[in-house]
């Protein structure tokens, strides 16, 4: 075996990489710090996006012309990426989705809604999206199911000892985010996919924070599905991916009908195309998968584990800075975390720090960040949240450090 | 470019630190509660009307800077006014906080320090929360949004 030496994480040349990073804001130069909501894009993506408009652009799966072929050829290489890069055990697992959120949806619908009856319970966590809660309210009150929370500690970790708890004999799924995105914590997934198997309910892991931050394999992991969003991988919006097991895809029925999840149709009756295609109706997002792929080879390049540390160094550099602005509190301090500050301030507002720091050129969300039930856990209306990518660099958490001071100016 | 100094006047500052009418009201003839979903930002509002004049308003809730400011201030403009009178100046505020920053607008006394926010789009929703809430209340509905009025 040859040793490889790691890598030097040379942010400089990942930055040039990525034109909008050059671009000033309100005269400034431009901070990114709102990851978490969607992160940029490397010139490989635009131009990924560009060459498929400009050289092959035709529907997929339909025509016997080169185009068409091409087009077939590039979205299905795209899908094969996804499969390495998630290390998916077969292609046909990877159903492209719009986003995380309809990966979620078409689990909650084709397969919990059909296994659900009045008393059953669907497990989630306290620290959830509000896109891996509302489809299993949805799913709940169609079938008279039971949805359960396991709850969260105050430093923003899943109580694992609960969550075992709450898994009882009526559970027909979990569905737990691999890393939350309004306190930044890593859930210790394959633990929890272990408590989970033991009791025979399958899980789903919302990766749509945690898969830009650290490699994620799917078979080391034993989740049952998994679900990412392209817009926060570095690619496109509009492009989404769902992993599902072959046994439960196979068992499950579709979830839009149209064009291109059929095999025929007549009117008494249609047949379902095979896995994946039985999940996709309609013209899907071409463009986006085939830019989905140049993002996963632009962050595979990277080096996912370089990311994950750079990230890390970042993350601490940063959580050390945010201590100099008085009256700031950091909201999720939890051990295993990874490139979320969410933040409040003594007398401050969210909101009026974000329109603060903004003059600056910074960029934070605001707000509650579609986890309304975190911020009621921790007895907050909002927070104010800087969300990290491989392209940040410790000068910009000092920009951000100046500009909080700033606030503290403004308001006294 | 606007200035911070637009939206952040120390007029409006010192209604943040210190919001008048800051409480619940018990004899309140009229109350709503109004929220904004894009912030979270939420208030209730109380008015007492005797004869058609708003005779005592006050205010609870959270919310950023702008919104508090301007609850506060709204409050103060609002005490003694009949109720038609309060209805016009809903309108006043309205056109002043949606006017283009490049155009005048009526000078409206203590309220015109929240003229700024027209350089500020996205903050336009927190000056304008508390007006919607007394417009609901005075009709007798007992909940809003800023999302249903869309300003």
């Amino acid at each position: 075996m040859t040793f490889v030496a790691p890598a030097v994480f040379d942010v400089a040349r990942i930055r040039a990489d990525f034109p909008i990073l050059e671009r000033t804001v309100r005269g400034k130069p431009l901070v990114y710090l709102d990851n978490a909501a969607t992160t940029q894009k490397p010139q490989p993506v635009l131009d990924a996006i560009a060459h498929y408009y400009t050289e092959l652009n035709a529907n997929v799966h339909r025509g016997v012309h080169e185009l068409s072929e091409r087009a077939t050829e590039a979205y299905e290489a795209a899908r094969s990426r996804v499969r390495t890069f998630f290390n998916a055990a077969d292609t046909h697992e990877i159903v492209f989705t719009r986003n995380a959120t309809e990966g979620i949806n078409l689990v909650a619908h084709s397969f919990a809604r059909p296994r659900l009856q009045a008393g059953d319970e669907v497990l989630i966590t306290a620290f959830e999206h509000h896109s891996n809660i509302v489809p299993w309210q949805l799913a709940c009150e169609a079938t008279g199911a039971r949805l359960r929370v396991a709850p969260i500690d105050d430093r923003g970790e899943l109580m694992l000892d609960e969550f075992e708890r709450l898994l009882g004999p009526r559970t027909k799924i979990a569905s737990v985010s691999h890393m939350s995105n309004a306190l930044g914590t890593i859930t210790p997934a394959r633990e929890i996919v272990r408590l989970a198997h033991a009791r025979g309910v399958p899980v789903l892991l919302d990766g749509s924070q945690a898969a830009y931050h650290m490699p994620v394999d799917v078979q080391a992991l034993g989740c049952d599905f998994y679900v990412a969003t392209g817009h926060k991988l570095y690619g496109p919006t509009g492009i989404g991916v769902l992993y599902g097991r072959t046994g439960h895809l196979d068992a499950m029925p579709p979830f839009l009908g149209g064009g291109d999840m059929i095999s025929s149709v007549t009117f008494e009756r249609s047949a379902w195309n095979v896995l994946p295609y039985k999940f996709e109706a309609g013209t899907p997002h071409i463009a986006g998968a085939i830019a989905l792929h140049a993002a996963l080879d632009y962050l595979t390049s990277a080096g996912l584990d370089a990311v994950s540390a750079y990230e890390r160094q970042l993350l601490d550099y940063g959580t050390a800075a945010l201590q100099d602005v008085p009256g700031l509190r950091i909201i999720g301090t939890a051990p295993e975390k990874a490139s979320i500050l969410s933040f409040v301030m003594d007398g401050v507002h969210p909101h009026d720090i974000g329109t603060i720091v903004d003059r600056e050129g910074v960029a934070i969300r605001t707000g509650h960040h579609c986890a309304q039930p975190v911020m009621e856990r921790f007895g907050v209306p909002a927070t104010a949240r800087a969300s990290l990518a491989m392209y940040n660099t410790r000068e910009e958490l000092d920009v951000l450090v100046r500009a909080l001071h700033r606030v503290r100016q403004v308001f006294g | 470019m606007a200035d911070l100094n637009d939206l952040y006047q120390e007029v409006i500052l010192d209604h943040n630190r210190r919001p008048r009418n800051f409480h619940a009201l018990a004899d309140a003839s009229h109350q709503a509660e109004g929220y904004n979903p894009l912030c979270g930002d939420r208030l209730t509002l109380y008015l007492r009307i005797d004869n058609g004049v708003i005779a005592d308003v006050a205010f609870e809730g959270s919310g950023c800077a702008i919104s508090k400011a301007s609850a506060s201030m709204m409050t103060d403009a609002l005490k003694g006014r009949r109720v038609d009178e309060a209805r016009a100046l809903f309108e006043r505020f309205h056109r002043m906080v949606t006017t283009s920053p490049d155009e005048p607008v009526e000078d409206l006394g203590k309220l015109s320090a929240l003229a700024g926010v027209r350089e500020f789009p996205v903050r336009v929703k927190c000056a304008s929360l508390a007006w919607h809430t007394l417009k609901a209340a005075m009709a007798r509905e007992t909940k809003t949004t800023t999302e249903t009025e869309g300003w």
